[in-house]
């Protein structure tokens, strides 16, 4: 069979999906652009062109501003814990003891749980009148009086990330126990009988095979982190006082609530921008580090 | 070998002990408060295990009574099965023959790359412009319309695990079966597809879990019974004056059963599906 015939005939076997994916993303994606140029209302009014209006509007608006340091707060926080929670949790589990293989099976359930679930949960119990954490900390006498801990500025973000920690650390641990797995035994039995200690072992010979799986978990997780919507919403839908407002809420809020599509469409170009640039000096770090560490 | 010395192994033991009681005590708890009377949940101090176990919140959310929380709740489980069904399907239809398309020409690969990328892109950039669009066709609040969304999502993804369970037949053996005459379909129904089923079905579980989990979508184009689904109807519940906590528990427990029993039955394979990508860098 001809190259070009294989070449066309990959391209026919594409075309579907293709053309479903132009239709709900390439298609959307564009019209966002063209929207961001005009003052358009999410219902009536078409809108007439503004230029760069709604772009100077929203970054120099302070709401932008608070709402991009939340975010980063958040991504970095929440993302650093679960990197280094999971690391933990994986050379635990890579250990031998009785009963690993039912913890490992356990630490697919926070992953299993729907988001929108997770977050009433941890709504649930955060609760300030009748939630567990408050009954805990009151019963073991470290606390005097229940808190409303979402309803505090102060301790609303904290109380989030630890939330989407407990969900997010066990796919970080899976991913860097099947990494451990792949470490030969003999190369940790060489530095053990070299006299490595156990931080020189980590360090030296299990992180080189760790980096690079870490570094797309890391990669995938800080995106993920920076779009966050659902369970901010759930949780606290921003608040209080905008404490807890996250980039994909500002958006939301400027389009659907407000219903000002046209700068909520600069908007979201503006977070999207923000979210390829993170990726693209991600996938750069991440080669250097399979590089590296091959 | 690793010297294990009994403290070393005390050590191990007690911070397994730690990692379950951290990963199992929100779980436990949340079905602990499902069936817990509504007065025990309220008690000071909290009571952390019911007098009698109340299992009625279950019997209630699963009714169907004229405008009950059970009426709410049953159309939104239904609604999520059905968007979850039909965008898994429409996926690998979509996937099946793009991945093996990929696989088999890789100078047509930068074209997945591109819609893979497209992961990148939050949800909040295309919404605008799909809320008028569905709104155009007439198909906001409506569950055909979501599915139809909901494939931004499932469709890259499905493709991606497709492309990389066919790499791992060996063409060889398509190409021994079109020397003895066969077309690309019958290749693709004899040989291929069956050596590809156990990716077939790891791809479309994992649409399933994404699709059953998608709320932004899903709160923005969905207004009531006839469309919204479960992960808005959970979060209507925990948002709104529902007084009892046992019942939003309990919502949440029935909505975790199905995705939590994928996991737990399907660990293999879905450990080995998150991890490929991490792995192979």
């Amino acid at each position: 069979m001809s190259g070009t015939w294989m070449t066309t005939r990959a391209w026919l076997l594409m075309l579907p999906l293709l053309a479903i994916m132009v239709a709900v993303i390439g298609w959307p994606l564009v019209d966002t652009v063209r929207l961001s140029f005009t003052d358009a209302q999410l219902v009536g009014t078409a809108g007439n062109y503004v230029g760069f209006d709604n772009y100077a509007k929203m970054l120099t608006s302070s709401n932008f501003t608070r709402t991009l340091t939340t975010t980063t707060w958040f991504a970095v926080i929440s993302v650093a814990a679960e990197m280094a929670l999971g690391v933990l949790a994986a050379l635990l589990l890579n250990q031998e003891f009785r009963g690993r293989a039912v913890l490992r099976g356990l630490m697919i359930l926070p992953w299993a749980l729907p988001t929108v679930v997770n977050a009433t949960l941890w709504r649930l119990i955060y609760n300030p009148e009748y939630g567990a954490l408050n009954a805990a900390l009151t019963q073991l006498h470290i606390i005097d009086d229940y808190r409303s801990w979402l309803g505090e500025p102060g301790t609303a973000l904290a109380a989030l990330i630890v939330a989407d920690c407990w969900k997010n650390f066990p796919l970080v641990a899976l991913i860097a126990l099947a990494a451990l797995q792949a470490v030969p035994r003999d190369i940790t039995a060489a530095a053990l009988v070299d006299g490595a200690g156990p931080f020189n072992r980590f360090r030296f010979v299990i992180l080189p095979y760790l980096a690079g799986p870490l570094m797309v978990a890391l990669v995938l997780r800080t995106i993920e982190a920076f779009k966050v919507f659902d369970i901010i919403w759930v949780m606290t839908r921003g608040g209080p006082a905008n404490s807890t407002r996250s980039l994909s809420i500002l958006v939301y809020q400027e389009a659907f609530s407000f219903q000002r599509a046209g700068s909520g469409a600069s908007l979201a170009l503006i977070v999207t921008l923000l979210v390829t640039v993170l990726a693209v000096v991600y996938a750069t770090l991440v080669k250097k580090t399979a590089g590296s560490a091959a | 070998m690793e010297r294990k010395s009994p403290v070393f192994t005390a050590f191990i033991y007690v911070c397994a002990i730690l990692l379950a009681a951290v990963i199992l005590a929100p779980l436990a708890w949340l079905f602990v408060m499902s069936i817990s009377p509504a007065a025990d949940l309220a008690a000071k101090p909290l009571r952390w295990w019911p007098q009698t176990a109340d299992f009625s919140r279950y019997a209630q959310l699963l009714s169907r009574a004229e405008n009950s929380a059970g009426a709410a709740f049953t159309s939104s489980l239904r609604n999520s099965l059905e968007v979850a069904g039909m965008a898994t399907l429409a996926a690998v239809v979509l996937a099946v023959p793009a991945g093996w398309a990929v696989s088999r020409t890789p100078s047509v690969g930068w074209s997945l790359s591109m819609v893979i990328a497209t992961y990148m892109l939050p949800p909040v950039a295309l919404s605008v412009p799909l809320y008028m669009g569905l709104s155009w066709l007439g198909l906001l609040n409506n569950v055909f319309g979501l599915a139809l969304i909901y494939l931004t999502i499932l469709a890259p993804f499905t493709t991606w695990l497709m492309k990389s369970g066919f790499d791992s037949i060996p063409r060889e053996i398509e190409a021994a079966a079109m020397i003895d005459g066969a077309g690309l379909l019958q290749t693709w129904r004899i040989i291929t597809l069956p050596l590809a089923a156990p990716v077939v079905a790891t791809s479309a579980l994992f649409a399933v879990l994404l699709a059953w989990d998608e709320f932004f979508y899903a709160l923005l184009f969905t207004s009531d019974q006839r469309a919204k689904t479960l992960t808005v109807a959970i979060a209507d519940l925990a948002g709104g004056r529902v007084s009892d906590y046992g019942l939003i528990a309990t919502a949440g427990v029935l909505a975790a059963l199905p995705p939590v029993l994928i996991g737990l039955v399907m660990q293999r394979a879905l450990i080995s599906g998150l991890t490929s990508g991490g792995v192979k860098g």
